[in-house]
């Protein structure tokens, strides 16, 4: 059975967090890819190039330019009829698509899935990661988001998949994009970076966090993460936020800095490989999960580690 | 102007769910309920929006069993004006929810809706943009600011690595994020006026929506454990150990 997996993309690059859903949807059958967008013949370069893809179907529109969910969803459903399954990567963007699908399709959506058990199975996490529940389906067409560090990234070369034009959908006008302001960093973005440094509370304020966290990241190269109660007090971002309504990461390397560790941040760090945690509290449930923790004072703690690591 | 705001009866935030041991469900008898908490931010900023005269009234919908009356006294407090109860037994699915609101929606034309981004039981994420694509309206998920005129909305939405600003035209649907605001604290007396707010009961067959499950639970079962490792004492001992591991 096919799946049409809708690219994330900026007309320019493919986001590499489609390559998730892409060998994701392998498990199920072919896989095609969507690359609705404006002058973004370099996306559908790429998509035509990941290995699964067997077809690319593209699709340029001046409404499709910055991926309204609003201008997006028509298309996909008026594409719908080939496929069983309608697929995107669970990050913002296809949290924010794919549920618009489904309802126009009259299906179900299967949200942020870790596992494929099969055709009409699917794994998925419920309750803030505290319980995963098993759910199937034999609706004849299916909208699924996939969890990305649940399935590995299907490589970004050695495919060579058939490109197909296909027509745009009438425009909505329902909405437009006033402005979209992306941090530009130098750091590796936090779903994929290898290694995370992720501060909580116990930082005290803005100022700490980035005077504690951004020196010890910059000498592992390493993305920073927060706690919900980190990013609630505004020491950092929202979108640095690691937890169940946050991101979802595995990197090589978490170290979790005054994080208690409750289990809606728990759920979106366990499947790191090697856990770091650094905790004043001997208590504190985070050292339960952890491979190494280190007690004491986070003040002391984090700028010794940042040296020792400079040598 | 009219906003509709849906909440949810959930699990406290506070309550660790447990799987039965058998797998046939989480075992949620005798647990502290409240409401969503992503919904009690759409709530609070109904009220606002009602303090700063850009709302008239403010009507907020639960779904499910006869509990939910709870949770639309709590927003009956927090400010809402009054309640509409969609009583039913049967688990909703989230397009059900969606086409239920949709019903409802029709019913009370809002030109604002609003709802938490996902319901921390099900963290499925979805009903706000089923219930915009049922409406044919617009949508801002995950929306941090909010700013409504006579006729759209303009919203600021949290995405991956950044936020931006959307225009929609109304009615539209809002998904609240974390940082829209600040809920407010419900005081005994707001709950005591709540008491005597309208609430009105409707069934699912009287909206003709068709709850039927369609997605089946086949298990449930804990998150694979991890095993805690050792506490190390110093940082050299640390930075030895993740050599050790090849980490760093």
């Amino acid at each position: 059975m096919t799946t049409l997996v809708i690219a994330e993309h900026n007309n320019q690059a493919l986001n590499p967090a489609t390559l998730h859903a892409v060998s994701a949807a392998a498990c199920l059958g072919e896989v095609h890819v969507l690359v609705a967008g404006k002058d973004a013949a370099a996306v559908v370069e790429q998509a035509r190039q990941v290995v699964g893809v067997t077809k690319v179907l593209s699709v340029d529109a001046p409404h499709y330019v910055v991926g309204l969910a609003e201008e997006l969803a028509p298309l996909a459903v008026s594409l719908a009829a080939d496929y069983r399954y309608l697929a995107a990567t669970a990050t913002a963007a296809g949290k924010n698509l794919m549920p618009r699908i489904a309802a126009l399709l009259d299906c179900s959506q299967i949200s942020d899935l870790t596992a494929i058990v099969n055709e009409n199975t699917f794994v998925r996490p419920i309750y803030a990661g505290n319980a995963f529940v098993t759910v199937s389906s034999n609706e004849p067409k299916l909208v699924l988001t996939f969890r990305a560090t649940a399935f590995d990234a299907a490589a970004a070369q050695g495919g060579n998949a058939e490109v197909v034009t296909v027509n745009s959908a009438a425009e909505q006008g329902l909405s437009r994009m006033l402005r979209r302001e992306l941090v530009q960093s130098d750091r590796p973005e936090l779903t994929q970076a290898r290694v995370v440094v992720s501060g909580g509370r116990a930082l005290g304020s803005a100022e700490q966090f980035d005077t504690v966290l951004t020196p010890l990241a910059d000498a592992l190269g390493a993305a920073v993460g927060a706690s919900r109660a980190a990013v609630d007090a505004e020491y950092a971002p929202n979108d640095a936020q690691v937890g169940q309504t946050g991101k979802v990461v595995a990197p090589e390397l978490y170290i979790a800095v005054g994080i208690s560790g409750a289990i809606q941040h728990t759920a979106g760090m366990q499947d790191s490989k090697v856990i770091v945690a650094i905790n004043k509290d001997p208590d504190a449930p985070i050292f339960n999960i952890a491979d190494y923790g280190l007690v004491g004072d986070l003040f002391e703690i984090v700028p010794q580690l940042t040296a020792a690591l400079k040598n | 102007m009219k906003a509709l705001v849906a909440v949810k009866r959930v699990v406290d935030y506070n309550v660790k769910v447990r799987v039965k041991s058998d797998g046939s469900d989480v075992d949620i008898g005798n647990v502290k309920m409240s409401m969503n908490p992503f919904d009690e931010i759409a709530v609070e900023e109904a009220v606002r929006l009602k303090e700063a005269g850009k709302i008239s009234e403010i009507v907020a919908v639960s779904l499910g069993e006869k509990k939910c009356e709870d949770t639309l006294r709590t927003a009956l407090a927090m400010g809402a004006d009054r309640a509409v109860h969609v009583e039913t037994e049967v688990v909703l699915e989230p397009l059900t929810v969606a086409k239920l609101l949709k019903a409802v929606a029709e019913k009370e034309q809002p030109q604002l809706l609003l709802l938490g981004k996902q319901a921390i039981d099900d963290d499925a994420n979805q009903t706000a943009q089923m219930l915009a694509a049922l409406l044919n309206a617009p949508q801002a998920t995950f929306a941090s600011k909010v700013d409504l005129t006579a006729d759209e909305v303009v919203a600021q939405r949290e995405i991956d690595g950044g936020v931006e600003e959307v225009v929609l035209k109304l009615p539209a649907v809002i998904s609240t994020d974390l940082r829209l605001n600040e809920p407010r604290f419900v005081k005994l007396p707001n709950l005591m006026q709540a008491k005597k707010k309208p609430l009105e009961k409707l069934t699912p067959q009287e909206l003709a929506v068709d709850v039927t499950p369609r997605l089946q639970a086949q298990k449930y079962a804990e998150p694979a454990a991890r095993s805690g490792g050792v506490k190390v004492a110093d940082v050299s001992e640390l930075v030895e150990k993740l050599k050790a591991v090849k980490a760093i």
